[in-house]
């Protein structure tokens, strides 16, 4: 009984998320961007070559361009430090994106129509789940925090179930597997019985920069540069980890229930 | 900063028996490490933790010397360690009891072994694995195996725990980590040493500040650099903050088991304001980019003022809820009697952080060697308690919330006072063997570096998870299927530590 009331009193805490944006929610540095102006280098400007900066190697440089690849950044903040006129952290946390071109800023590499006709796909796969999506888990190498994050989707705050969301433990059940972890090679059976094992439809979201790319652990001989070689990626949320937020709009997005950030 | 440690060569043959006599000699084991040497061969340590002080005991084996006399008859705690050594470097610990793959099961016609070190074998791009390398062995009439994992049942880390059981009582449970091995030892000696602090951060991603901690300490030692006493300061609140989180998780999992809805869930919602908080200081919610070789980045985000104000309101909530839970029956009987281990197991096996204090072993390092700030904060761990169940470990660890949020405070209050100054200092070239460790969240975390011209040819890395998880089977005397959960909340371990 105590208990009880030590929950009421409290009131309520939950996140209006997605109907109104979270002031938390969007302070949260979860992305690097491209300064609009880093398109044309200016000549006076000198610095560090960018493509130098990055551990991970997500800069690359094509034709005067700077080009980041969320897919491989680990958030660690060495390029906006060293040229912060060429790199800043962006602060909303919508950064899932339903193909992997998407994740390369200012803009991916795959034409408009290749992006219509990816997310017309999956919107037919998913018309049955927009009321309720299950959830299964599996960690593919993960460090930890990614699980963290996961489990932080059905505390009070963000409370997934009023949204329909549903963790679930049995593959059976399961409509979308959220795979975290680099792709370590002990975990790629197991990873692919459990896709296996779920019924169709279908959704794979690859929760975190390593679970797209390795991240900062790749080359390496017991990882497998991401989990895309083992199971077929739908939606992509970078991260290192990526927060709580993050993952709830790749699952909202996933499921059909949100426009695509910067639709083109 | 970490005293450099005492080394002291001895021959192959002698290892077992110097480590043996140091311990039995009262000195705690603390790992056993091997490192590729660049003329092929290859050194083996032993960490020997006397009364506030780390030495080594090291060996070498000749290049192409592929066995020694092993230590675990002599010293039992070895035995994960020279596991490991096997599975990495391909040497034999001779007289090894039981010598199974612990992070590389592969097939016996793999020769190529990853070898970390200066002399790595030519990288492999991937490695077949072979699972029936695995022992699977169950002795007994009428016993079987229930496996849990490596897909568990809810949001978890990669683990297999194979129990085996006669129906309701768990004799053995057996433990296979390799699922989450990343290679992530031979990955530091692709990086730099500013790189490779990221790379810490991601080895166990729930004590991300710990371990860039015992790397950058480890780095330090190596290169005679003290930091500046407010980074050191900031280093603190940041460490104190994550081991708040991480032992509110451990809680709030106990809680969610005993079916504590209400508790499991003011448990959560105070550990997502703890991250919150994380990251209100430094901009991430655990803690990455705080800790850099030499120092800390910069400033907390926030005066020390505002994040003293937003601790306070944190403290009181977490104190007021953890004395309500300490005051629920229902709940505290499913922990009590629980997950027991010993004193005397703990002590023979030297049992880490929060499972060894919950058994009677005081040890902390932040007041046996202390480091950084705990110098001048000053630091003494709470009497252990003896029980040794999964409750005595909850309450060390709600013990240790409280602690923390007073080292935190006391660290904000003398930042208020640090004047201006650099955040962080330069390494010098660095050369030879350094040492860093530091109490991370679930106990001691230990960080070897070899360094040769300023680059690291060996980053070892000893998670508290590790040595702890050797005496998870330990805690199963008399406990039946249904007491898993609290054993394994209770002991809080870490996977990808233990994996690496």
């Amino acid at each position: 009984m105590a208990w009880v009331l030590r929950g009421l009193r409290e009131g309520i805490v939950t996140t209006r998320y997605p109907k109104k944006a979270d002031d938390y929610g969007a302070s949260f540095k979860a992305s690097v961007s491209v300064r609009a102006a880093a398109t044309t280098p200016s000549p006076d400007v000198t610095g560090p070559v960018p493509s130098t900066l990055c551990p991970t190697l997500a800069i690359e440089e094509r034709t005067g361009e700077v080009v980041i690849d969320r897919g491989r950044c680990i958030l660690c903040g060495r390029c906006v430090e060293a040229r912060p006129d060429l790199f800043a952290f962006e602060p909303s946390p919508e950064v899932a994106s339903l193909d992997r071109a998407g994740l390369f800023v200012p803009e991916g590499r795959e034409s408009d129509e290749e992006l219509a006709r990816l997310r017309a796909e999956l919107r037919v796969r998913v018309r049955a789940l927009r009321r309720s999506v299950h959830v299964r888990h599996v960690d593919a190498g993960s460090d930890g925090a990614e699980e963290w994050e996961v489990a932080a989707l059905t505390n009070p705050v963000y409370d997934v179930q009023r949204l329909g969301i549903f963790f679930t433990a049995s593959p059976r059940h399961a409509d979308l597997l959220l795979v975290t972890g680099a792709g370590s090679a002990a975990m790629t059976e197991p990873l692919r019985t459990t896709y296996e094992a779920m019924p169709d439809p279908k959704i794979v979201l690859a929760a975190g920069t390593d679970s797209i790319s390795g991240g900062l652990l790749c080359p390496s001989y017991a990882t497998r540069n991401g989990i895309g070689s083992t199971v077929p990626i739908d939606v992509f949320v970078p991260g290192s980890p990526p927060s709580p937020f993050s993952l709830l709009h790749g699952i909202l997005l996933a499921v059909g229930l949100l426009p695509e950030r910067g639709a083109r | 900063m970490t005293p450099q440690p005492n080394l002291e060569w001895v021959d192959p043959q002698a290892l077992a028996v110097t480590v043996a006599e140091r311990v039995s000699g009262g000195d705690r084991f603390a790992g056993l490490f091997a490192s590729a040497q660049a003329d092929g061969s290859t050194v083996i340590r032993a960490l020997l933790a006397g009364r506030g002080l780390l030495d080594i005991v090291q060996a070498q084996l000749p290049p192409g010397a592929d066995r020694y006399p092993a230590l675990t008859p002599l010293v039992p705690p070895a035995s994960w360690y020279e596991r490991e050594i096997h599975d990495l470097f391909g040497i034999e610990a001779d007289g090894h009891p039981r010598l199974d793959p612990l992070l590389l099961p592969v097939g016996p016609d793999e020769q190529w072994r990853p070898r970390p070190g200066a002399s790595r074998m030519d990288p492999k791009t991937s490695l077949e694995l072979d699972n029936s390398a695995l022992s699977s062995r169950v002795a007994g009439q009428g016993l079987f195996t229930i496996a849990f994992g490596p897909v568990r049942s809810g949001v978890f880390e990669s683990v297999e725990y194979l129990v085996e059981t006669f129906g309701e009582d768990i004799p053995y449970v057996q433990s296979r980590v390799h699922y989450k091995h990343r290679g992530i030892e031979s990955r530091f000696g692709d990086l730099g040493p500013d790189d490779g602090v990221l790379l810490a951060e991601r080895v166990e991603g729930t004590a991300s500040v710990a371990h860039a901690l015992a790397y950058c300490q480890a780095l330090e030692t190596l290169g005679g650099v003290e930091v500046p006493p407010r980074a050191a300061l900031v280093r603190a609140v940041h460490a104190e903050l994550e081991r708040v989180a991480s032992h509110l998780d451990s809680v709030a999992r106990n809680a969610e088991g005993a079916g504590q809805s209400v508790a499991y869930a003011r448990m959560t919602l105070h550990k997502e304001r703890v991250q919150r908080l994380r990251a209100l200081l430094c901009g991430h919610r655990f803690g990455r980019g705080v800790v850099v070789p030499g120092g800390v980045a910069g400033a907390l985000l926030v005066s020390p003022a505002e994040a003293l104000q937003a601790l306070g309101v944190l403290e009181h909530a977490i104190a007021d809820d953890a004395r309500s839970l300490m005051d629920t029956p229902s709940f505290l009987d499913r922990l009590r009697h629980t997950g027991v281990i010993t004193p005397a197991v703990a002590d023979s096996h030297g049992a880490l952080g929060p499972v060894g204090r919950g058994s009677g072993l005081a040890q902390d390092v932040r007041s046996e060697r202390p480091y950084g700030a705990y110098v001048i904060l000053g630091f003494e761990p709470a009497e252990p308690s003896d029980a040794g169940d999964a409750l005595a470990r909850q309450q060390v660890r709600l013990e240790e919330i409280t602690t923390a949020f007073h080292l935190a405070r006391e660290a904000l209050d003398e930042l208020k006072e640090e004047d201006d100054g650099p955040w962080h200092l330069g390494l010098p070239v660095l050369e030879g063997v350094g040492l860093g460790t530091v109490e991370a969240p679930q106990g001691e975390l230990i960080y070897l570096v070899e360094a040769s011209a300023g680059r690291l040819t060996r980053v070892k890395q000893r998670s508290a998870s590790f040595h702890n998880l050797a005496l998870f089977p330990e805690a199963f005397g008399g406990d039946i299927l249904t007491d898993f959960t609290f054993i394994e909340a209770s002991f809080g371990l870490s996977v990808a530590g233990v994996a690496g």
